[in-house]
């Protein structure tokens, strides 16, 4: 055909000299390239969040450690809180987003390119700025360098009078700069879900991945620009002497919790709804089903959306709220199971009866369906204030939430990673590599983050930099951090397949999955304008329709 | 198997989506909402719990004069883009110029009230709370109202140097919405500030 001669086109940038094709790269506002940005450069900040957790877990190997200092283990615990999640998951998320949304539309470009450049420069220099603070926080007052308030630096541990030197300055700016960054990229994904979906495509036709990440794009609108506020008012308290926080002039300090956790709970499901959607694109595919439930897993994410606006305060059962606040917190909290619950239900229905192939992705997929689900039941004993009194701000919480970020999130994204691959690179990766990663960092996940809750229930507080011996903790403690060992001798590996297989790797084709969204539909990687005809669908799953004229899905749709 | 990235189905359709510019600024519209409704919030929670004076009853008087500016500029603004969309191009800087010196009013009165409290009340950011949240809230107002007047100056610009016509109407009407959206913000920032606060 034609359209073959285009569409296996490649732009002639492979013979530029190098300072040409980074400057091709800096330039850009190509959202497949801004996506592989966003991509890499949280590749960079796991990498470094990583070795910050493997610092923290050395110190608490045996009790009575002196790896490293108190002061550098709340830097640690500052530093690795704030880069995983905003600037390792969030851009990653985005990256997936950046690429695969309007190829999965069947548009040739994000809303706004040039906005699209701008979002991510901002993320960049956002996770730059945290990180000069080691060289540039010290100020005047020579006062310490990284943030370590922790990383939702609670008051009155932000004032000028308990952090001096610009170390709490560093973390307020970067994470309103990014801050920025991510509602103008949410801006962006809004706004090409609904101006830019191919003809045919209706709202009830996109891919789940669209839906999903369209969901979450509203919740980066309403929970990152409270987030920004709150920055906004700390940064007048320590610059300007302002006294929001400031209880000695008739502040008060539960404010910014507040503030704080408005942002973080539905932030978690920021981070939580394109896992579901990745996963919600691969089980099927190598279930070689449809997904079940399509519309009914529409409309548990956007419940899920809306109830995780009003949960914030199960953040701040400690803090000693009354009884009524305490009780609709409880309530809405587990209010959150029920919609979370049909979608595990969903996914475990597509999959039944399915033929399954257990290619690598699928293995992230199904190690992520589990974890999730215990997740999810740990969150809902968190979620009674009762249990929450005994066991806040301990083990058992940061297992608890490691289990959704790692277990869930993290797994997720290596099965996309594993699925996209292909498609972003052209080459197919190794698959027993890929298999030897998941088995290594499954293995590795679960001593960590299993045996993690047990000294929580125990009374090991989180953010202690050290402990008595004899408490029953040590040996826990030791199984932890063996875990974490063989969780980065798997990210080693996967990076060593991500390189190997891009200069190494055999050849994907255009559609190595036999899958059914648009993207498979055009060449690996894509070309610039990603389509040379802009595709017409009829049914949520366009590639199915082209190879099996004769049975069509949208005849039962 | 096939690869061709050819058409999908060659079924007919008519097919019209929104604009994204509007798409776009209802999005930002709904993000500086809620940036404003954590500020506003923060206002409510700290009325009456300063430690020392002054209050907001000695010393704030509700700016009906400048209120009344801002608000009609709105009306002017739509009128403008009406007769962009109708090819007035003159009749439309007229409107536009209009809408920058009634916003340009708004933002004077600001200034003036800020001068006043500051210089004859003594009311600085830093004295008490009133001081944080107002200047704050009435601030991060007035920030938007500036920004909204360098747009709207520069779009004067290129319609006196001819650029403007009416097929930029669309884009034009992008830039009212964030108008109208400081307008509308301001009728919360004046009963939360000059009439539930005092």
């Amino acid at each position: 055909m034609a359209t073959d001669a285009i569409s296996t086109f490649r732009p002639d940038t492979v013979s530029l000299p190098l300072v040409a094709r980074l400057h091709d790269w800096v330039t850009t506002v190509d959202h497949k390239r801004l996506g592989i940005l966003y991509i890499l450069y949280s590749l960079v900040f796991l990498i470094i969040g990583g070795i910050e957790a493997t610092i923290m877990r050395i110190q608490l190997i045996r009790p009575h450690n002196n790896f490293v200092s108190p002061d550098v283990f709340n830097r640690m615990f500052t530093m690795h809180g704030t880069t995983m999640i905003f600037f390792v998951v969030m851009p990653m998320l985005f990256g997936f987003a950046n690429y695969f949304l309007p190829l999965m539309i069947g548009a040739r470009d994000m809303a706004f390119p040039r906005l699209n450049a701008f979002s991510f420069w901002l993320t960049a220099f956002g996770g730059i700025l945290l990180y000069f603070s080691f060289l540039g926080a010290n100020g005047l007052y020579g006062a310490g360098n990284a943030p370590d308030v922790g990383w939702f630096a609670y008051a009155p541990l932000t004032s000028r009078t308990f952090s001096l030197g610009h170390s709490t300055d560093f973390w307020t700016f970067s994470l309103l700069v990014s801050g920025f960054g991510s509602i103008g990229t949410a801006i962006n994904i809004i706004a090409t879900v609904f101006s830019l979906r191919c003809p045919g495509m209706t709202l009830a036709k996109m891919p789940l991945f669209a839906w999903l990440n369209l969901v979450m794009a509203v919740l980066v609108v309403l929970a990152v620009s409270p987030l920004s506020a709150a920055q906004i008012m700390l940064a007048v308290d320590r610059y300007l002497g302002g006294h929001f926080f400031d209880t000695q002039a008739g502040g008060s300090a539960v404010i910014w919790m507040h503030f704080f956790w408005i942002f973080g709970h539905p932030e978690v499901y920021v981070l939580v709804i394109p896992a579901f959607a990745f996963v919600s694109e691969i089980v099927p595919v190598f279930s070689r089903k449809a997904i079940f439930g399509y519309s009914v897993m529409v409309a548990a994410t956007v419940c899920i959306a809306f109830i995780s606006m009003s949960v914030w305060a199960h953040h701040m059962f400690t803090v000693g709220m009354t009884a009524n606040v305490n009780t609709f917190f409880v309530l809405s909290t587990m209010a959150i199971a029920v919609p979370t619950g049909i979608k595990i239900f969903n996914w475990l229905a597509t999959m039944w009866g399915g033929k399954i192939h257990f290619k690598t992705p699928m293995l992230f997929c199904i190690g992520f369906l589990f974890q999730f689900l215990i997740a999810g039941l740990t969150g809902i004993m968190l979620s009674a204030a009762p249990f929450t009194w005994h066991l806040g701000n301990s083990y058992f919480v940061v297992a608890h939430f490691h289990y959704v970020i790692v277990g869930a999130i993290l797994f997720a994204t290596f099965g996309a990673f594993y699925y996209w691959f292909p498609k972003m690179s052209g080459k197919m990766y190794n698959e027993t590599l890929g298999k030897l990663h998941f088995w290594l960092f499954l293995i590795g996940f679960h001593l960590t983050f299993d045996f993690m809750h047990i000294p929580g229930l125990l009374g090991m507080p989180r953010r202690i930099y050290t402990y008595e011996p004899g408490r029953g903790w040590d040996t826990l403690n030791l199984i932890v951090t063996i875990g974490v060992f063989f969780q980065a001798a798997g990210i080693l590996v996967f990076v060593a397949n991500l390189l190997w297989s891009y200069f190494h790797g055999d050849t994907a084709g255009s559609d190595p999955w036999d899958a059914w969204t648009l993207e498979w539909s055009t060449s690996s990687p894509p070309p610039v304008y990603n389509f040379a005809i802009i595709p017409v669908v009829r049914s949520r799953r366009p590639l199915w329709d082209l190879k099996h004229p004769e049975d069509p899905d949208w005849k039962y749709e | 198997m096939s690869t061709q990235p050819a058409v999908i189905s060659d079924a007919n359709i008519t097919w019209e989506l929104p604009s994204r510019g509007r798409v776009g600024m209802f999005c930002l519209i709904s993000a500086e909402s809620a940036i404003f409704t954590i500020f506003v919030v923060a206002y409510l929670f700290y009325v009456g719990k300063s430690l020392t004076g002054p209050m907001p009853k000695d010393v704030l008087h509700a700016p009906i004069f400048f209120t009344i500016c801002l608000l009609s500029s709105s009306l002017t603004i739509h009128l403008a883009v009406k007769s962009l969309k109708r090819a007035k191009v003159g009749s439309f800087a007229l409107w536009w110029f209009f809408t920058l010196a009634l916003g340009a009013t708004f933002l004077f009165g600001t200034a003036r009230e800020w001068h006043h409290l500051i210089y004859d009340e003594g009311l600085t950011i830093q004295t008490n709370l009133f001081g944080t949240t107002y200047y704050s809230l009435v601030g991060l107002h007035a920030f938007h109202v500036t920004v909204g007047l360098l747009a709207i100056t520069t779009v004067l610009l290129f319609a006196l140097f001819g650029f403007v016509r009416q097929e930029h109407a669309e884009r034009v009407d992008v830039l009212a919405l964030y108008w109208h959206f400081v307008d509308a913000v301001w009728v919360v920032v004046f009963t939360v500030v000059y009439v539930i606060g005092r």
